[in-house]
Order: structure tokens, then sequence, then C-alpha cells
């Protein structure tokens, strides 16, 4: 790793708790998050010739609330500040070292601004573009491009979505348990989405995807730092890594989607697979189940599986009935479905998703099952019907690509069936 | 004389190699540890899980108290340790205490290891 490339991974591995520390002591988001713009543009600088500072987050908020101060000062040489109330820690500013304000805050101030990014009402990639921007500190060019979007569209919805976390007035004390509880959970299902987003991505969009997946397993491994007690942070941490560990075998040489069961597991990452079934049993240890930790477990399960049919389906069932227990939802039903067809064979998995259908009317993966379990029993023609709604609903060209090439093999069979027919 | 190296680096840095920065890494030490094998004077490599992978036993007090994360005083050194192959964390645990009881006071940081080579020196 290059001099540079290091400076570069100490800043992004400083900077939530500096933009955090900085956050509660301007009170304003863009001031601190210019601070450290500006103070990470000084490391730069400096740190080539000087070294790295022992304690690089400390150094950027110092920094950071210099430089802020000096810039709100000679504002207020031009024009009356206005913001005066804003600013009203000033008073023992030059006295105090980054420390004082950082001190055992630290954990809480970066929970604060992880979950200012992800107020309920702001959408879901709103609350994920955020959460980059300020907190990953990824540029929107960066962000842009992961989105698959303009950035001059991108520079729009962050702007927007940070006037509404302006408004929305998080609270600066400290937080009692259960809010401390609350916000662990917002937060960690941004993580999920921002890990979502970028594996959700498939054929040419994957490349360019795959960093999502990484931010959310740094934010992932910082949580879990925070809050090293947490089963359901060391769960969530697993399963980013378990899913993650998969990604070189997802797609073929042609970007197509290569299914869980026909993936080359020689092609998924051993140390990562390692890591996330250490986290697992790490959470297990707790006695408190929770959704994140049955989802790990669900996907440590098919990671300790050396080929296909080694696979604990009947534990897989067994998880995917406690989850639906826990967060009742036709999705998790569907995916229990697929286990009962290992387990006890087609047709009771088709007879569990068949009063889904109005739920699911919407939903790619249920006609891509619902296909699949009719192929299986022989019923070709309602399966060829099941196949044509999952194409028209396909979020993705290799979603479609993928059951167009189930259709190929039903159309082929058929064919098959006719010229047999023919010649008897 | 048999000379142990604890390796020390910022996590967050390695934590965020690429691969193939990863491998380059390997790569170059590799060469080394050829040679260092090759005179016979390569005992054990290990490469650790991150600390996030970590939990510690403190054994101080009875009974011992289990925390996740890993070992975070400054007022103890670290004077030795051991490699256990174990089915669980909840089996590493367990001879933890049992070590720990035939030596009470400070902790043992169990930590998995996500590489191994096992090496041989003659000491």
């Amino acid at each position: 790793m290059s001099e540079l490339a290091s400076i570069d991974a100490t800043l992004t591995a400083a900077r939530p708790r500096a933009v955090a520390a900085l956050l509660r002591y301007f009170r304003d988001l863009d001031t601190a998050e210019e601070a450290v713009q500006e103070a990470s543009l000084k490391a730069l600088k400096t740190w080539p010739q000087k070294g790295p500072p022992r304690d690089p987050a400390a150094w950027l908020i110092f920094v950071g609330k210099n430089v802020a101060i000096d810039a709100a000062r000679r504002q207020k040489k031009q024009q009356p500040l206005p913001d005066e109330e804003a600013l009203s820690d000033l008073g023992d500013a030059e006295g105090a070292l980054a420390e004082r304000i950082d001190d055992g805050h630290y954990r809480d101030d970066i929970l604060r601004l992880l979950f200012i990014c992800c107020p309920p009402d702001l959408p879901a990639t709103q609350q994920i573009a955020l959460a980059l921007r300020i907190v990953c500190g990824l540029s929107v060019k960066e962000i842009a491009r992961a989105f698959l979007a303009s950035e001059a569209a991108m520079e729009q919805r962050i702007t927007r979505a940070k006037r509404r976390i302006a408004q929305a007035n998080v609270p600066f004390e400290a937080p009692g348990a259960p809010e401390r509880a609350q916000r662990l959970a917002a937060v960690a299902a941004m993580i999920y989405l921002i890990f979502n987003e970028g594996y959700a991505a498939s054929g040419g969009e994957a490349h360019v995807r795959a960093p999502l997946c990484e931010e959310a397993i740094r934010l992932a491994r910082l949580l879990l730092r925070l809050f090293p007690a947490e089963p359901e942070i060391m769960a969530l941490t697993a399963l980013l890594l378990l899913q993650h560990a998969r990604t070189p075998a997802r797609l073929d040489a042609d970007g197509e989607i290569v299914l869980l069961e026909e993936q080359d597991r020689r092609l998924w990452n051993a140390g990562m697979i390692a890591e996330g079934l250490a986290l697992v049993d790490k959470a297990m240890r707790h006695r408190r189940p929770g959704p994140y930790q049955v989802q790990a477990a669900i996907a440590a399960l098919h990671a300790r599986a050396r080929r296909p049919q080694d696979t604990d389906w009947s534990g897989i069932e067994g998880l995917y009935a406690m989850l639906e227990r826990m967060q009742p939802s036709p999705v998790i039903t569907l995916n229990r479905a697929v286990a009962v067809s290992k387990v006890k064979g087609p047709e009771s998995a088709l007879a569990m998703i068949e009063p889904l259908a109005r739920q699911l009317s919407g939903y790619f993966y249920y006609f891509g099952v619902k296909g699949g379990l009719l192929m299986q029993l022989g019923r070709n023609a309602e399966a060829r019907v099941a196949f044509d709604r999952a194409i028209a609903l396909a979020n993705t060209a290799a979603e479609a690509a993928h059951i167009r090439r189930h259709l190929d093999r039903l159309i082929a069979d058929s064919g098959a069936d006719n010229s047999a027919a023919a010649a008897r | 004389m048999l000379y142990a190296m604890l390796c020390y680096h910022s996590e967050d840095i390695v934590c965020s190699w690429t691969k193939e920065e990863d491998d380059a890494v390997l790569a170059r030490l590799g060469v080394v540890q050829e040679k260092l094998a090759k005179a016979g004077k390569l005992g054990p490599v290990v490469r650790l899980m991150p600390t996030t992978a970590a939990t510690t036993l403190r054994k101080d007090g009875e009974p011992p108290l289990v925390i996740d994360g890993p070992f975070a005083e400054t007022k103890e050194q670290l004077l030795g340790f051991y490699l256990v192959e174990c089915a669980t964390l909840e089996e590493a645990l367990d001879i933890a205490k049992e070590l720990g009881r035939a030596n009470p006071g400070g902790a043992y940081e169990i930590r998995p290891v996500s590489l191994y080579n096992p090496g041989k020196a003659a000491p």
C-alpha cells in the first residue's frame, strides 16, 4: 500500500469519529463536515512529512475545530454572526483539547451521527446516500456512480435529504438505554440497506456497486467495535461477511446470475466465511436470539456446506420458521417454502406459497420460485405462465435473463416431448 | 533461543486492504518466510482475525468474567499464548477457564486464527 493510500485509509477510518465529535461541538452538520474536510486536506499536506499522528481522529477533531472557528471569526468580521447560539461553546475553544470534547462520548456521538442519517420517513435510497456521504466520506461523484445516477441529481438528492434531517432535531444529550437500543436497531437496518443496495446489483452494475457492500461491512465493524457486546450487531456483521464471501461466484463470465446451488464454492472467500462463522458463534453464546442472528445462522448453514447436497435444509427450514415468528412477512414465508421444497418436496412448498399470491403479486422472486416448483412437478404450462410474469417483474436484465433460461429449458423439453409423441 | 515476534498494525488500515493488496503483502512475507523455513529457523506463523471477533476472559475473580471484544487494559502485559484447536468458542472458553483456575489473575483474550502455518524450527 502506498503512503498516500495508507493516509487515505487512516482518514477514512477516523472520519466517523471526527465528524461525530464536531457535530456535537458545533451542533451543525455542514460545519462539522466542512471542518473535517479542511482538516483532511491539511492532513494530506502535513502527514507525509511529519508522519501520521498517534491518534488520527483526535488530530482531525482538534485541527477541524480550529479551522471552523477561524472561519467563523473571519465571517464575523465581515458580517455579524446570526447563529451565535449555535457557537455558544466557543468560549473555551482555545484551551480545549480534542480529547475533552471526545472523551467517553464518542460511542454515542458516532451512533447519533449514523442515526440522523436514517429517519424513518426518509426514503431508503436517501438514507443510504446520506450515510455514504456524511459517515463514509464518499464523494457525491462516487455515490452517483454507485446509484447509476447523474452527479447533479445525486447532489440535489443529498442536499434535500440534509435539509430534512436538519429539521429532525435529534437531541445531543447521551441517550438512555431504550433510546440507545432503538437507535442501534435503526442504524443496523440502514447498514443492511446499504449492503443490499450493493448486493442486489448484477451484471455490469455489480462491479461499480461492490463498494457499497464494502462500506456496509466497514460500518458494521465500526458499530461492533463501539458496541462489542450486542449479539445482533455481531450477527449483522457476520451476515454481511457471509453473503459478501459469495460475491466472486455469484455471476458467470457473461454477467449472468449463478444460483447458490450452482455456484463454484471454491470461489467463495474463505477468510470472510471463517470470520462470519466466528461471529455467529460469538453471538449465539448470548442466547438472546434476534432476526439478524437467525439470518446469519441461515447464511452460516449455506457457508458450511462444501457441496450443495450437503446443505442442512431442514435446519434452514427451522430457522426460517423462527424468523417468520419474529417478523412475519410473506417474503420470509416464500424463503421458507424454498427450504420446505428441499425437505418435503415441491408439492408442500407450492401449497405454502399459494396463499401468498395476492400479497406478492408484484414480486419477481415469487413467480420465479412458483415457476420453479411447478416445473419440478411437471406442470410446465403453468410454470411458463409464472416465468412470463417473473420476467415482466424483473428488476435487472440479469434477473430476466436467468428466468428466460428456465423458459428456454421448458420450451426445449416440450419440444422434445412433442417430437417423442410424433415418433410414437 | 526462540524469539516470538508479535505483530502490531492499525486494524483500520489492514482491514481496508483490497484482496490484491493483501495478497501482495502475503507474497512478500512469503519470500522472507521461505528463506527462514529453509534455514530451519521458522516456527508457527499465525494471522489473527480482527479484534471484533475476539472474546476476553477476565480470570482475576471467581467466577471469571467473559467480556466481548479484545483485551483492552494497559496495566497488564502480554506474557505468553496458546494455540488450541476448538470446535466452538464455548469450548475455547471452557479451556481458558480451566487454564485460569490453574493460574488465576490477569486475562486471556480468545481470538480465532485466520491463517496458520505450523512451521518447524529446531529449538
